[in-house]
């Protein structure tokens, strides 16, 4: 791990420490799945998991699975005290209606009007698949992405505009990644609230296609090597 | 008497014909009918639309279907759940249609079929792929797509108990699709872990009710008892 990147376990733990205690939040596939587990439970930080659980935690080393508890990535998971299960229609009802504070969801591409590509490579033969993305970001308070800040390529993934099919315009709200902490501001779009330690601004934006901004107070982050 | 207790799980499904649309719940793995699945795989019925959040994994259940080549069409939000292969390899080869649909929106077309309304907005997938060539309008300042209701001739859902009137109840979040699909089929089929005398079943406990189910079978009814 080069000394200016961030783990994708340092990214996760940024996120966790963003979530505010007692907050209704959904985590999708990929680096926000490592979110929960940097959750302090005594801040009671509710999880749900689309197919209709309200208060989940991963599996302790040796516990036993169940069958009918897994969550978006359909690992085995189990309830904590207070969970509750619901039918698809009333946990979806929760997602789009506006319930949860936060969803934190992977994405291939953030523009810097917010919108988010995260469905579809668009190449031929390659399986597209939605699932419940396009319904959290209609919904959620805060839609927070986690994500690598440049593809396997290297090339950008923060971008003037997303050139793959889109999930929804307008809904990202902040953007972790392995390289910075950024907001999306409706006017001003994308604005740097951290960066990680040694990569100067010039660097940062090399590997960014849109405009960066930098907020007064911008943050410097350690690599760590755990 | 109303009894809608199958003797076996064939009996269950034999009702099911070529061309039919077929909704299968679960979510993954997770609450999908594999008894019913394996019964409709001897069954035989080819053609078939199949409405099911995922599009199965492994070789068994929904992918079974799949491999002996009986599914025309699949509706689902997400086919490339990891060990999807057999519906890979057929829709790469185009050998399968596919409508992606996204997931609140599959289950709100459901609900809507099931509860008598006719088209909706929603504001999933607004001014996106999944909208063209629908209406979409303006409401309260956010934007809108207009979705079609989406009713099925059959459904096939696990459940945990059931009675003879078809009452159900779910096992943890085994629940998922299974309530919106038996309100949305025309002929709802259950298995079930176990079938209970009447009246046993706590009526508050009950989470489906038996207006909305035709046939219940035990999952391990495999030869008449």
């Amino acid at each position: 791990m080069p000394a200016n990147r961030l783990s994708r376990d340092q990214v996760a733990r940024l996120v966790a420490a963003d979530i505010a205690p007692g907050s209704y939040v959904n985590v999708g596939l990929g680096i926000p799945t490592l979110v929960a587990k940097y959750l302090d439970p005594a801040r009671e930080i509710v999880l749900h998991s689309e197919n209709g659980i309200l208060g989940l935690r991963g599996l302790v080393p040796g516990e036993a699975g169940d069958d009918d508890l897994i969550n978006a990535s359909k690992e085995h998971v189990q309830l904590i005290p207070g969970a509750s299960i619901s039918d698809a229609s009333v946990s979806f009802a929760m997602m789009r209606g506006g319930h949860l504070d936060a969803t934190i969801l992977g994405a291939f591409q953030v523009s810097q009007a917010g919108d988010i590509a995260s469905w579809s490579t668009g190449e031929a033969g390659v399986v597209p698949g939605i699932g419940g993305a396009m319904d959290l970001v209609a919904g959620a308070r805060r839609v927070i992405v986690a994500m690598q800040h440049t593809d396997r390529d290297g090339r950008p993934k923060l971008l003037r505009a997303c050139t793959l099919p889109l999930t929804a315009r307008r809904v990202a709200t902040s953007i972790y990644t392995d390289r910075a902490v950024i907001d999306v501001d409706a006017e001003r779009g994308f604005v740097v609230r951290a960066i990680v330690a040694g990569l100067a601004p010039g660097d940062l934006q090399a590997m960014t296609d849109a405009p960066l901004h930098y907020a007064p107070g911008l943050v410097t982050l350690e690599p760590s090597t755990t | 008497m109303i009894n809608k207790v199958s003797p076996t799980l064939l009996h269950a499904v034999s009702c099911i014909t070529d061309g039919a649309s077929v909704m299968v719940s679960g979510f993954g793995d997770s609450g999908l009918p594999y008894a019913l699945l394996s019964a409709l795989l001897e069954h035989g019925a080819k053609d078939l639309t199949v409405i099911s959040n995922n599009a199965g994994t492994g070789t068994a259940g929904l992918a079974g279907l799949i491999a002996a080549g009986r599914v025309r069409k699949m509706v689902c939000s997400y086919p490339k759940s990891s060990g999807a292969d057999v519906f890979a390899e057929w829709y790469r080869s185009g050998r399968i249609a596919l409508e992606l649909v996204p997931q609140g929106t599959l289950i709100e077309r459901m609900r809507a079929a099931g509860s008598g309304l006719g088209p909706f907005f929603t504001p999933t997938g607004y001014d996106t792929e999944v909208a063209e060539g629908k209406e979409q309008r303006m409401y309260s300042g956010k934007g809108y797509v207009l979705e079609e209701p989406l009713a099925a001739d059959f459904a096939l859902v696990k459940a945990h108990h059931a009675d003879r009137w078809g009452n159900l109840t779910y096992r943890l979040a085994g629940r998922s699709f299974g309530p919106v699909m038996c309100m949305a089929a025309r002929v709802a089929i259950a298995q079930v872990d176990d079938i209970v005398p009447l009246g046993t079943l706590a009526p508050d406990a009950v989470v489906t009710p038996g207006i909305f189910v035709s046939r219940v079978v035990r999952k391990e009814a495999v030869h008449a008892r």
